[in-house]
């Protein structure tokens, strides 16, 4: 449901079905909705047998890559190893904001998703890695993970069931980096949250060296109602046209919209429907001009390129951009497209890990160029200057965030090339720069 | 070293707390928590950031002196330690106000007005300036990247906080709630 | 230790040529193999790979994007370009965001002219700076030690953390902050003093990390280099010596994966300054007259002869002299009756963890156990007691005798025995009683060998030019002990290590072409009680 509004008829609330319902929250309110009941269940049957049901279901990772679930889960094999599950609960992809609201509300939704992924790729130990800003999802958490296990859902017999589960809440610190996989390892593990060099891979050595797999909030908490209802009630979730994107996606939408909140949709459903319709469109008197619909990593579309788009992996990639994490950030007419590329090329600058070249002086470099360009200060090379570091930042560092903070200025200066022009200073010739940060004189470059 | 960051803000600290004497942070009821904390991981070395998160909420910031508590108990070297908190935002390597103020102004908080709300904060905390912390030592405002709750623009996060959809108008109100 | 397993071997083919190289081997080892240089930075052969700075990306085929080179390992029938378009460009890239904040300081920076981010910009980069932005300023900081931080030099390649992470195990670096702010960081009262730590200077690929005692003292191209063997222990770590104008101004770790691998401990690295003392014997000095005359050397040889002939020689010889001139001494305490003694400093040991059998050794001097295997005692036990008398004499050879001599030498020395000193100074404490000196060279300014604790013989080339008419050790005791007819006489230092393995049989079949710069150990070094610990990798 389009939590903070009431539910649209065009959702398809599963996730989101008791956002807003504070009685949810507790274990009692939740066994009272049939929570646990997948998860014994799941602790009755055999690992790979739930891998399998993943995998008919085809669920895909909400994360953001769309890696299929049940493949993933099925790189785990009974080796005898000690093996882990981590919940990435980093939820910092700005634009996003659906995790928050399933720990929230259904904090016991994950608990059980956490405990059924735990048992399906043989870990007996699991965490759930949740962002340091989230301190009220955290308190949240935990206390959902303390009242199952004082109820014996978590422990040395989960259920009953003989089997061990034990899930940790673990609270970040401030990274938006820790939420890719590696880092979050190396964040849980008492590192600095820097990305790892793959191969190897988590599946092979992960968290504290072992096998490791980690799954999105959403992914995680999708698992119950697809052990209870079936992986073919799943698969009829969805565009008929495009069978590789099954089942719900919660979508955060954020900006200049009239409704902002997140709304459960079937994948594939209309973007264009989706802003004017379940979200209420732009702002009374205004238009919309852009739209980031993944998350700020993905491609900016325009209004129109928005509003003739499907939201399912698929849909995205044909629009030209990428389902993401489904955070949708709108932007109205009155926004300076200049001005929020750069906003979001500092983000990136902010949480740049240091490791890679790129990346570290990349980010850093490309957002004093768009301030100085948003400033009325650029020149005509500027755009060609921006390019070309976007594509030196482009697919050649260890994970992604390099070209996260490339994409926004790629696609930006394509598509709103006529903003960035009419900022360009009268004087094009190369000015008087300093050299120093700090020194109190100006050199001529 | 203090070093000015390129991007986001340096937090200019109150001179006065740094001669406080430390008061060790991992003894009695404290040391039990670190105890059970560390029981859920395989290595010492993964209950870094809870440790700091105890040190913070117990002396408001870490000290170099807490970092050399940290890496005693924790069998690491303060270099270690050190690498570890400055990576992390949320740990602050000075002292700052009683609330700290985190104001959201990334893209999409930013597009619905949140650099106003910065302004109303440091103009109505008196802090004045970004990283500032305010003459009677009650606030710290900062400009912070993405809090994770766009759709409630702008979010605030005041110490363990987090106000949804805070406007200019509310800023006021809410300073003064926060004696 | 475990049994060596059967290494795979596979099949690559770099920049067209193709090599064979152990499983395991990452592209910039493999490459190396074959002469292909692919540039980087953060890789370091003895350090764990980091795949941070992205320079060694390279275009392997098959492979949708760019792989870096140093975190890739050969696949069977793997074929590699480095030099592609795509590669250069992204290496272009790579340096020029390594140099928007890097100052433009080359003629003031000590790593000027050894400076990889000179090489590779001067080879692949760009000619002009498309930055036009402030540049990030911090200040430079002193770690501690003998190193020194320019934060702005700095390209975060992280090879100082890993060393003191990973090698000397005492992680007292970080990486502080993130994004463009990130700086290699320590904590407050915990400085860089780790004994080995002055290898971070020389891992920097940049002028971030330098050496205090090497600041502003020379230009890297003003430099002679030649390869050499630390004296500071008995570890034989292999080094280069850097002179300017003839002086030592520097030295540097040599790398030999079977001694020091890349490292130096600082006492090494530091204890330079006394092979430049200009207190230097430089001429040859006979007793005439109960006064010290200059001589010429055919004087002064024919006196030491005279002095030694028909007597019981007792030879106090320095351990930090050459296997070539103990040999020539020991030939004539060997031949004519005598002893060959020596005495060495002992001092703590400081071993680097990460590398196995590596450590500053108790024993201050180069060449204790070359001493040892030529018959020379240590004086501190000494079997039975010097012999006394009329017809005694003393060779001292180079043993510095700073402050004092040893009792036993003294008590020959008073009951009148002849004393003839070889050495590289004329030390006050004898100069009175010595009845010849012979100036030699140090071993900077000669060539030789010495054998480490592990029985590993090295051989030394010379630096520099010796002070006067100062003569190579070997030369010196070759003519004294042809006039004593002990041996024919020699022309090089070669000739007196081949006589030398000729006739001492632990170094049997050694010669120094086959010692090259790497050296060899001695014979059944195992049954002397010389080889390592075993090592549990």
């Amino acid at each position: 449901m389009g939590f903070p509004h009431p539910s649209h008829e065009r959702e398809t609330p599963v996730l989101s079905r008791y956002f807003g319902d504070p009685d949810a929250r507790s274990l009692r309110g939740w066994r009272e909705r049939g929570g646990y009941a997948a998860l014994e269940r799941a602790l009755g049957m055999d690992p790979a047998e739930i891998q399998t049901v993943v995998k008919d279901s085809g669920l895909r990772g909400r994360g953001g890559a769309g890696f299929p679930t049940g493949i993933k889960w099925s790189f785990m094999k009974p080796d005898g190893k000690q093996h882990y599950l981590c919940c990435n609960a980093d939820e910092s992809e700005p634009g996003t904001f659906k995790d928050r609201e399933i720990m929230r509300w259904t904090p016991h939704a994950l608990v059980e998703g956490v405990a059924i992924g735990a048992h399906a790729i043989y870990a007996d130990t699991a965490y759930i890695y949740i962002r340091g800003e989230y301190a009220e999802p955290i308190r949240i958490m935990q206390e959902a993970v303390a009242e199952a296990y004082a109820a014996g859902i978590l422990g040395a017999n989960a259920m009953g069931s003989g089997k061990r589960v034990d899930i940790h809440v673990h609270r970040g610190a401030g990274a938006y980096i820790c939420g890719e996989e590696t880092a979050l390892m190396n964040s849980l593990e008492g590192r600095r949250g820097n990305p790892r060099i793959k191969p190897p891979f988590p599946a092979v050595s992960g968290l504290f060296g072992k096998p490791t797999t980690i799954n999105n909030v959403e992914t995680l908490a999708a698992i119950p109602h697809i052990l209870q209802q079936g992986a073919s009630w799943y698969q009829t979730l969805g565009r008929e046209t495009n069978p590789r994107s099954r089942g719900t996606k919660l979508f955060s939408v954020c900006g200049n919209i009239a409704r902002p909140g997140n709304y459960e949709v079937a994948m594939g459903f209309p973007f264009g429907d989706f802003l004017n319709e379940l979200c209420g469109g732009a702002l009374p008197g205004r238009e919309i001009k852009a739209v980031i619909p993944g998350g700020s990593s993905v491609p900016i579309l325009t209004r129109a390129e928005a509003e003739g788009a499907f939201m399912d992996y698929e849909g995205m990639v044909d629009a030209g951009t990428m389902l993401g994490s489904g955070g949708v950030i709108v932007f109205d007419d009155r926004q300076d497209m200049v001005r929020q590329i750069a906003r979001l090329t500092r983000f990136y600058a902010h949480e740049s890990c240091a490791q890679c070249s790129q990346c570290r002086e990349g980010t850093a470099w490309t957002t004093r160029i768009l301030d100085r360009i948003a400033a009325g200060q650029g020149n005509a090379r500027d755009f060609d200057t921006l390019l070309s570091i976007a594509d030196n930042m482009t697919g050649k560092t260890i994970c992604v965030l390099s070209d996260s903070c490339a994409t926004p200025v790629v696609s930006g200066l394509k598509k709103f090339r006529a903003e960035f022009e009419a900022k360009l200073g009268p004087d094009h010739s190369r000015g008087v720069v300093p050299v120093l940060l700090t020194s109190n004189r100006t050199v001529a470059a | 070293m203090t070093y000015g960051p390129s991007s986001g803000q340096l937090v200019r600290p109150p001179e006065h707390h740094y001669d406080e004497p430390h008061v060790p942070v991992f003894t009695g009821a404290r040391r039990e928590e670190l105890d059970t904390i560390l029981s859920r991981y395989p290595t010492k070395m993964a209950a870094l950031l809870p440790a700091l998160w105890m040190v913070q909420d117990m002396h408001g910031w870490v000290s170099e002196q807490a970092v050399e508590e940290v890496a005693q108990v924790l069998e690491l070297t303060p270099a270690y330690v050190k690498g570890v908190l400055s990576f992390y935002t949320m740990y602050h390597q000075h002292p700052v106000g009683k609330h700290f103020v985190q104001v959201c102004t990334t893209t999409p908080c930013n597009v619905c007005g949140a650099e106003d709300v910065v302004q109303a904060f440091l103009e109505h905390t008196g802090c004045g300036e970004l990283g500032l912390t305010s003459a009677d030592g009650r606030f710290t405002v900062i400009e912070v990247e993405c809090l994770g709750a766009c759709g409630f623009a702008t979010p605030v996060m005041i110490n363990n906080e987090c106000i949804e959809s805070v406007t200019p108008e509310r800023v006021a109100r809410i300073v003064a709630e926060h004696e | 230790m475990s049994e060596p397993r059967e290494v795979k071997m596979i099949s690559v083919t770099i920049e067209g040529r193709n090599t064979v190289v152990p499983e395991g081997t990452n592209l910039i080892e493999a490459a190396k193999t074959v002469g292909v240089l692919i540039p980087h930075y953060c890789y370091h052969p003895g350090l764990p790979v980091a795949g941070v700075c992205r320079m060694c990306l390279v275009d392997v085929e098959k492979f949708p994007k760019l792989t870096p080179a140093c975190a890739t390992t050969v696949m069977d029938g793997q074929v590699v370009h480095v030099h592609t378009e795509k590669a250069r460009e992204a290496r272009k890239g790579v340096l020029e965001f390594l140099l928007i904040n890097h100052p433009l300081d080359c003629p003031v920076c000590d790593q000027s002219g050894e400076c990889e981010l000179q090489d590779y910009t001067f080879q692949e980069g760009r000619a002009t700076s498309r930055y036009e932005e402030p540049k990030r300023f911090n200040p430079v900081e002193d770690f501690g030690g003998d190193v020194m931080y320019v934060p702005n030099r700095c390209i975060l390649c992280t090879r100082c953390v890993r060393f003191m992470d990973n090698v000397a195990e005492e992680p007292v670096l970080n990486v502080s902050e993130r994004g463009d702010r990130a700086f290699i960081g320590k904590a407050d009262g915990h400085d860089l003093t780790h004994a080995w730590a002055g290898n971070v200077v020389d891992l920097c690929p940049v002028g971030a990390l330098l050496s205090k005692d090497f600041l502003n003292k020379a230009r890297a191209w003003e430099l002679d280099r030649s390869a050499s063997v630390c004296t500071g222990c008995s570890q034989g770590c292999n080094v280069t010596v850097e002179t300017r104008d003839n002086t030592v101004v520097r030295l540097k770790p040599r790398s030999n994966t079977d001694v020091n691998h890349y490292y130096l401990c600082e006492e090494g690295r530091l204890n330079y300054r006394w092979i430049n003392r200009r207190d230097r014997l430089d001429q040859p000095l006979v007793r005439v007259s109960g006064a010290l005359r200059e001589v010429d050397w055919e004087a002064a040889l024919d006196a030491a002869a005279a002095a030694l002939a028909g007597r019981e020689v007792t030879v106090l010889a320095s351990p930090n002299a050459s296997n070539e001139a103990l040999f020539l001494a020991e030939r004539i305490f060997a031949k004519h009756g005598g002893r060959g003694v020596f005495r060495v400093t002992l001092g703590g040991e400081a071993p680097l963890p990460g590398v196995p059998d590596l450590s500053l050794r108790a024993e201050r001097a180069a060449n204790g156990t070359g001493a040892r295997v030529l018959g020379y005692e240590d004086l501190a036990e000494p079997s039975q007691p010097l012999s006394v008398g009329a017809d005694a004499a003393v060779l001292v050879l180079d043993d510095l005798l700073e402050g004092d001599i040893p009792a036993a030498v003294q008590q020959l020395i008073t009951a009148g025995a002849r004393l003839v000193h070889v050495g590289t100074t004329l030390p006050e404490a004898i100069a009175e009683r010595v009845d010849v000196a012979l100036p030699i060279t140090n071993h900077t300014e000669e060539e030789g060998t010495f054998t480490n604790l592990r029985g590993r013989v090295q051989r030394f080339l010379q630096a520099r030019s010796g002070p006067g008419l100062a003569r190579p050790s070997w030369y010196v005791l070759g003519d004294l002990t042809q006039r004593l007819g002990v041996t024919n006489g020699f022309y090089t230092s070669a000739a007196v290590f081949t006589v030398l393995a000729e006739t001492h049989e632990p170094y049997r079949d050694l010669s120094y072409a086959r010692l090259a710069l790497r050296g060899l150990p001695v014979v059944d070094a195992e049954s002397r009680g010389l080889t390592a610990q075993p090592v549990h990798a």
